[in-house]
């Protein structure tokens, strides 16, 4: 299953502006209570945790249960008052890690 | 994916198992609140100030937008530190907690969620002094995201 971040982040920004953070990736997100064809309960796998940092600090996370939806979706702001790197990480229950980074220039 | 008939008749029967009751259907109300007094530990939150958009009819549950804004000025005790998530009518309540920060400026995130039927979703804001701050929207959903 192919796990491929898309986020979005503006690449300038004002001292203390408020800006806009989309990030998606593509997972199926299996909720553990679908049934496949043969009738059996197909096993939980999703993500199970978001967290967008800047220069090390902690800007947003979220804790995931089965009920957010496929290809979990987030929407987001941050204010930031120098340029830096935003750093993305989603956690598979699996174990495997998914990362991307955008930088942004601040002035 | 491409179901045979023959598969898809075994999906139905599986669909039919689930709707007879013999897996708990939802959460139910008793659960949800369960989640919530677990998030504040006990503490009575408060309505206003949180504001939870969702749409009040859903066509798919498989993807309803949900979006929580808290009135705060994310400084001092005025700071939100989290947001929980709950359904009551999903097979788990418990959906989200988001976490914030000062440097998250707002305390303004949107998600997308599953919800298995039509239901009451709720979200609690966690303040920075200890207090709590509640919303909650009923949501009709067409066809429901049975796999939440």
């Amino acid at each position: 299953m192919s796990s491929r971040p898309r986020v979005r982040v503006p690449q300038t920004a004002s001292v203390g502006e408020m800006i806009q953070i989309r990030a998606l990736i593509s997972h199926q997100m299996e909720s553990g209570q679908r049934r496949d064809s043969t009738g059996q309960l197909v096993p939980r796998r999703i993500i199970n945790n978001f967290t967008c940092a800047f220069n090390g600090q902690p800007v947003f996370s979220c804790e995931m249960q089965p009920g957010i939806a496929a290809n979990p979706y987030f929407e987001f702001t941050a204010k930031v008052a120098e340029s830096g790197t935003f750093s993305f990480i989603w956690v598979d229950d699996d174990g495997s890690v998914y990362t991307d980074e955008h930088q942004i220039s601040v002035s | 994916m491409s179901l045979t008939r023959r598969e898809a008749l075994v999906v139905l029967a599986g669909s039919a198992t689930l709707l007879s009751g013999v897996v708990p259907l939802h959460a139910g109300t008793d659960e949800a609140e369960a989640e919530i007094a677990a998030f504040t530990g006990g503490a009575e939150p408060q309505p206003g100030r949180v504001t939870l958009t969702v749409p009040a009819v859903a066509e798919n549950g498989n993807a309803v937008s949900v979006t929580v804004e808290v009135d705060s000025a994310m400084e001092g005790g005025d700071r939100v530190e989290s947001v929980l998530i709950v359904a009551d009518g999903n097979p788990r309540a418990d959906v989200a907690v988001f976490h914030f920060s000062p440097l998250s400026g707002t305390a303004v995130a949107t998600t997308r969620i599953r919800l298995a039927r039509s239901q009451t979703v709720s979200a609690v804001a966690k303040m920075a002094d200890g207090t709590f701050l509640l919303d909650r929207r009923a949501v009709e959903v067409a066809v429901g995201g049975c796999t939440g």
